[in-house]
């Protein structure tokens, strides 16, 4: 008996295999992916909060973190929460809140961060495995039982400028992972690895080199330097096994004299063959850009009819202040708008491409346009809620004096080539916007009192969870915006809202600076 | 040989690290630190001796990093341009000395007869209704406190704005912001008291935005305001 028990566990399944991550709308309970599933849409299925109910929210139980501005997205699955913060995870007993296990990974003393935060975004979860993305650019896989390492990727060397933030994304029997490190003058790459192993299975750079097509976008040598980060997770179509990404700013960010031309892929979205990684489509956003927009952004996959057929669609808030819907099959453009103020642009073109008005590039004196350099939106999750058929948005609301410098490249330091001056804090501020999904048409905003650092998360119950960067946590009616419920965290929000169940009843976990509060009627 | 060094050290190394330098400074200092450097919000750069810059590593430091809170980094600059600008900052302090006419000994006086310590603590001493003062002279410029004093609407910290509201009572309130969320406002009443609002409640919110808990002293005479504004520039902190 006991012998045949061993056998069993041995041969049985793995906990997490990808069809239950494809199928995560059959368990609404459990997080299982970066934004709940595949498609990008930080949306729970789970109904028992309710516009009617949610006032009755209250903390349950609330979790430390060692460092401070954690913006972990946790994973969910079977009882225990997966949380991380730089080069760290922790497994939590999903009932209390208590460690199960650790993971640490020192950060290496000569470890700089070029232009950005020391922050992790969250686990990516498959078959027996969790995996972390680290600062000092490993990928590494660990037991989900006891944490211990399996294996640890070097993904690219951290001294030049390369690093990684992001939560993984598992799609079949691979990991996918992509870096940051736009302001150092990196070159770009998405990787996929095998999940089992950890060997390289592909890599997609997304700066075309000679004789690559697109590298004619890049004047002389500048490719080589090109920057394209791809520092936000992606989305993935398990039927048309395409996986989409969003590619950060060219570099140097604020001077584009030695890279005349359009500067694929940066500031692009980009399709993928799951298996090979080869380019199927891409979609320049910001065609050379000089502001440091990029498109790092979580594309959100939506079915929806478009002049009366159904169209398979890829749709996007961007960083440059204009909403986009595309087809995600072919990449073309079917729709655009600006969601937020902005002054570098007339508007789209019908092949989506920006109207750029004359003279608004970063010079010597320096100049304001809108948005500021942290765009209309930026790496934080929207949301798309198949309910309301509404995607939500958090917006800034803000403009920047831009100046151009001269930038030199020299490995592992700025590379950069100018800066802002934001406007007065006094006369910034932002909103939770809610936009029609196929022309980006704005439904409703709830203003806040600053440009929000935060994602959202919208609900079947009928609710949208945010915070703020004054510390709310709140909850809006997803139909009206009206503001519901609100507690003060004590703490900058700076994260990503989940939900789940424990004991079959509906909670909410958001992280706070140091904290990650749950709560539950 | 040695004689030759610091000759040569005494001059900008290249011209054209002073030009761009000056550049730097006139598109991104300026606007704090007045365009030739003698303060405004900023303190008075043409100084000999920088309090927070004493040499030329931190001066870089404070170029590169910013003074936190008030003192944006500039770190897209070019570790180059760092230096150009340092140096450029450096050149500043050679240059004539700020001239206050006036007799700080006899400002202060003022200082406590006109009831400026009624809002302003000075080394221990007076209410804190506005900025404390104790180091302001390190901070400002003579040409910056003189219009302080004269138009208090000409300049307001960000810390310092002034709300009127309507509460659900219907009973108006006047303050100065002390924090606000998405949902509540904090305010730091006239009688040193704080009130806490729900903004969903309130039947008016207005921000007075230019508008100084501070009166306009218009009517000192000038021989006063000199020894007013002389004892202001000589307040420096404790060393
Ligand atoms: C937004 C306004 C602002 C800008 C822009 C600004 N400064 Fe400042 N600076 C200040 C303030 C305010 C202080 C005083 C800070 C303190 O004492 O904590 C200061 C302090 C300094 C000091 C130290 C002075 C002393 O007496 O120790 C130096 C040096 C300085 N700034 C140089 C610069 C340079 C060079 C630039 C441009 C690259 C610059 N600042 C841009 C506001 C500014
Ligand atoms: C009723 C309260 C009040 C009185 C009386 C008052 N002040 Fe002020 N003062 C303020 C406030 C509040 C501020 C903050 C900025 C503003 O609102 O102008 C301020 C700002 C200042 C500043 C600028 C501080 C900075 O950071 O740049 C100076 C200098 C100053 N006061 C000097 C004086 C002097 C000198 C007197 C007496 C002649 C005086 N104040 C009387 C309330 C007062």
């Amino acid at each position: 008996m006991k012998f045949a028990l061993i056998l069993l566990s041995l041969t049985a399944l793995a906990q997490v295999p990808f069809e239950r991550i494809r199928d995560a709308a059959k368990e609404p309970g459990n997080w299982l992916t970066y934004s709940g599933n595949l498609a990008g849409h930080r949306h729970s299925p789970l109904t028992e909060i309710t516009p009617a109910n949610v006032a009755n929210l209250k903390v349950k139980w609330a979790y430390q973190f060692p460092t401070a501005q954690n913006q972990t997205s946790p994973i969910v699955v079977d009882g225990v929460m997966y949380v991380t913060s730089p080069n760290r995870a922790a497994a939590l007993d999903l009932r209390t809140g208590r460690e199960l296990w650790t993971w640490e990974r020192p950060i290496p003393k000569d470890y700089q961060s070029i232009g950005f935060g020391q922050v992790n975004r969250g686990p990516a979860i498959l078959d027996d495995k969790l995996y972390i993305a680290t600062l000092d650019c490993y990928l590494v896989a660990l037991d989900i039982k006891t944490g211990q390492q399996r294996w640890a990727t070097k993904v690219e060397d951290y001294k030049p400028g390369y690093s990684m933030t992001l939560a993984p994304l598992a799609i079949k029997g691979k990991v996918v992972v992509g870096v940051s490190g736009g302001e150092a003058g990196i070159r770009g790459f998405i990787d996929a690895y095998d999940a089992n192993t950890g060997t390289r299975a592909w890599r997609f750079f997304t700066i075309p080199a000679p004789g690559e097509p697109g590298n004619d976008t890049w004047a002389g040598d500048s490719w080589k330097t090109g920057a394209g980060s791809t520092w936000v997770t992606g989305a993935f179509d398990p039927e048309l096994n395409l996986l989409y990404w969003g590619i950060g700013n060219p570099g140097p960010d604020w001077n584009g004299d030695s890279r005349k031309g359009d500067n694929l892929y940066t500031c692009s979205f980009v399709a993928l063959d799951g298996d090979s990684g080869k380019l199927k489509w891409h979609f320049q956003f910001t065609p050379h850009d000089t502001h440091d927009w990029d498109s790092a952004h979580v594309p959100m996959l939506i079915d929806a009819p478009v002049r009366g057929k159904m169209r398979k669609l890829i749709v996007n808030p961007n960083r440059n202040a204009f909403y986009y819907a595309l087809d995600r099959v072919t990449g073309e453009f079917i729709a655009g708008q600006a969601y937020a103020k902005q002054t570098w642009a007339k508007g789209l073109d019908d092949k989506g491409r920006p109207i750029v008005i004359p003279d608004t590039e970063p010079n010597e004196a320096g100049i304001l346009v809108y948005p500021a350099l942290n765009g209309a939106t930026i790496w934080y999750s929207p949301s798309y809620s198949p309910k309301t058929n509404l995607v939500y948005v958090a917006t800034r609301e803000a403009g920047a004096t831009y100046f151009k410098r001269e930038a030199d490249y020299k490995p592992g330091t700025f590379f950069a080539g100018g800066g802002e001056r934001r406007i007065p804090e006094s006369e910034q501020w932002g909103a939770i916007r809610a936009l029609e999904p196929t022309t980006g048409k704005q439904a409703w905003e709830f203003k806040v009192v600053s440009p929000p650092w935060t994602g959202v998360m919208s609900t079947a119950g009928g609710l949208v969870v945010s915070g703020s960067n004054e510390g709310n946590i709140f909850a809006l009616d997803a139909r009206t915006g009206k503001p519901l419920w609100s507690f003060h965290s004590g703490g900058q929000v700076s994260s990503n809202p989940i939900s789940f169940n424990l004991d079959g009843h509906q909670h909410i976990a958001i992280a706070a600076n140091r904290v990650l509060y749950v709560f539950g009627l | 040989m040695k004689v030759l060094c610091v000759l040569l050290l005494a001059l900008p190394a290249f011209p054209q690290d002073f030009a761009t330098g000056k550049r730097i400074f006139e598109s991104q200092c300026a606007l704090c630190h007045g365009p030739d450097g003698s303060g405004g919000r900023g303190p008075n750069l043409r100084k000999a001796k920088l309090k927070k810059a004493p040499d030329d590593e931190a001066l870089k430091k404070a170029i590169a990093d910013g003074l936190p809170p008030e003192m944006p980094g500039a770190w897209q600059l070019h570790p180059r341009e760092v230096d150009a600008t340092a140096a450029y900052v450096r050149s500043l302090g050679k240059l004539v000395v700020e001239e206050i006419p006036g007799i700080p000994a006899a400002g202060e006086e003022i200082f406590n007869k006109t009831g400026c310590a009624n809002c302003h603590i000075v080394n221990g001493k007076g209410n804190a209704r506005g900025p404390e003062l104790s180091a302001i002279g390190a901070r400002r410029n003579a040409k910056h406190l003189r219009e302080s004093i004269l138009t208090p609407n000409s300049f307001l910290p960000e810390d310092f704005l002034l709300v009127e509201l309507t509460d659900a009572a219907g009973k108006s309130v006047k303050g100065v912001k002390a924090n606000e969320d998405l949902f509540t406002i904090q305010l730091a009443l006239p009688n040193g008291r704080y009130a806490s609002f729900d903004k969903a409640t309130l039947k008016s919110l207005k921000r007075l935005t230019g508008q100084s808990t501070m009166p306009a002293f218009t009517n000192i005479p000038a021989a006063d305001l000199d020894n007013l504004v002389a004892y202001l520039a000589s307040l420096k902190g404790a060393e």
